[in-house]
């Protein structure tokens, strides 16, 4: 398999990392399906102020020129070659700069959503399609009963068709590991269609 | 209780200030390698430095050193981009961004993913 880097001699070899973001609004349970799924730990993304950008109130704290920005990231290991990162995305809307290096790259997204606040997760929906990076939508009921089926919450977010919706409980690691393989499957579906049409 | 007061020393007092990696950027999810024992260096080493070669001694990716050490993404890179050019890591891409992902990969993934 030429996926395996081993062109460093005689050392250990260069594992294939993947890399999936988990996207949504606020409080949608990203960090509940990081967590169910691997093993969770969180990751300081210090960044830098510039002043010109910032919505911040700085005074009094004119001095100040970095802000610290936390987000999950956990690990799969797939095999000993193949490791799978899943990255929660910072849900302010000022760290969309995060996004971009994040998305680098990224294998695909899972947007969370909550039929509740529906409108919570236009902006990654927009932000995906507009980079062109493969997404599906996960409904998160939360346990509680869903009315709102696949096919409607499909149209009510005017998908493009063919973008998966599932529905799931982020607390439950099959429920969370089946929207992931949702994702990839979409993955190699829309490659092997793309690859099909040239 | 101490680490509630958060850190004592402010982060990019650890890179003297600078921000940005030299010798360029790199991916989250690249790769870090120790090439060689750290002992013998051109370059003033920080414990951090040290530490990040210490745990890189088998492959580790650029965010697991950030969150094993409890050190910013930002001051890692930094740190990365010294040893970089001191000779003492070397640093591993992942396939480029428009390189469509390898079939066999992704059934290993849902493979994986299946046996979980």
């Amino acid at each position: 398999m030429d996926s395996v880097r081993s062109d460093r001699s005689g050392g250990s070899r260069i594992p294939v990392a993947l890399k999936i973001l988990i996207a949504g609004g606020f409080g949608v349970g990203k960090t509940t399906m990081v967590g169910s799924v691997s093993e969770i730990r969180p990751l300081q993304t210090e960044e830098i102020l510039t002043g010109a950008e910032g919505a911040d109130d700085l005074s009094g704290v004119e001095g100040k020129t970095t802000t610290t920005v936390t987000m999950d990231f956990g690990r799969i290991t797939i095999t000993e070659d193949l490791q799978l990162y899943l990255f929660g995305t910072p849900g302010q809307d000022r760290f969309w700069f995060l996004w971009d290096e994040l998305s680098q790259g990224a294998l695909g997204a899972v947007v969370l959503a909550d039929t509740r606040r529906l409108a919570d997760c236009f902006p990654s929906i927009d932000y995906f399609e507009q980079r062109g990076t493969p997404f599906v939508v996960a409904v998160n009921c939360f346990g509680a009963d869903q009315r709102f089926g696949p096919e409607a919450v499909s149209r009510a977010l005017d998908l493009d068709p063919g973008v998966p919706v599932v529905l799931f409980d982020a607390r439950d690691q099959v429920a969370a590991r089946n929207v992931l393989i949702e994702l990839v499957e979409y993955v190699a579906r829309r490659q092997y269609a793309s690859a099909g049409s040239r | 209780m101490d680490y509630d007061a958060g850190p004592v020393v402010r982060p990019y007092a650890m890179t003297q200030g600078r921000v940005a990696p030299s010798g360029g950027d790199f991916d989250l999810v690249a790769f870090v390698v120790a090439t060689v024992p750290d002992l013998a260096s051109g370059i003033q080493m920080q414990p951090e430095h040290h530490a990040i070669v210490a745990a890189a001694w088998e492959p580790i990716s650029v965010v697991e050193v950030a969150s094993h050490l409890d050190l910013s993404i930002g001051v890692v890179r930094v740190l990365l981009g010294d040893l970089r050019s001191a000779g003492l890591i070397s640093l591993y891409e992942p396939p480029a961004a428009t390189q469509p992902h390898d079939v066999d990969v992704l059934k290993a993934v849902v493979n994986g993913l299946r046996a979980l």
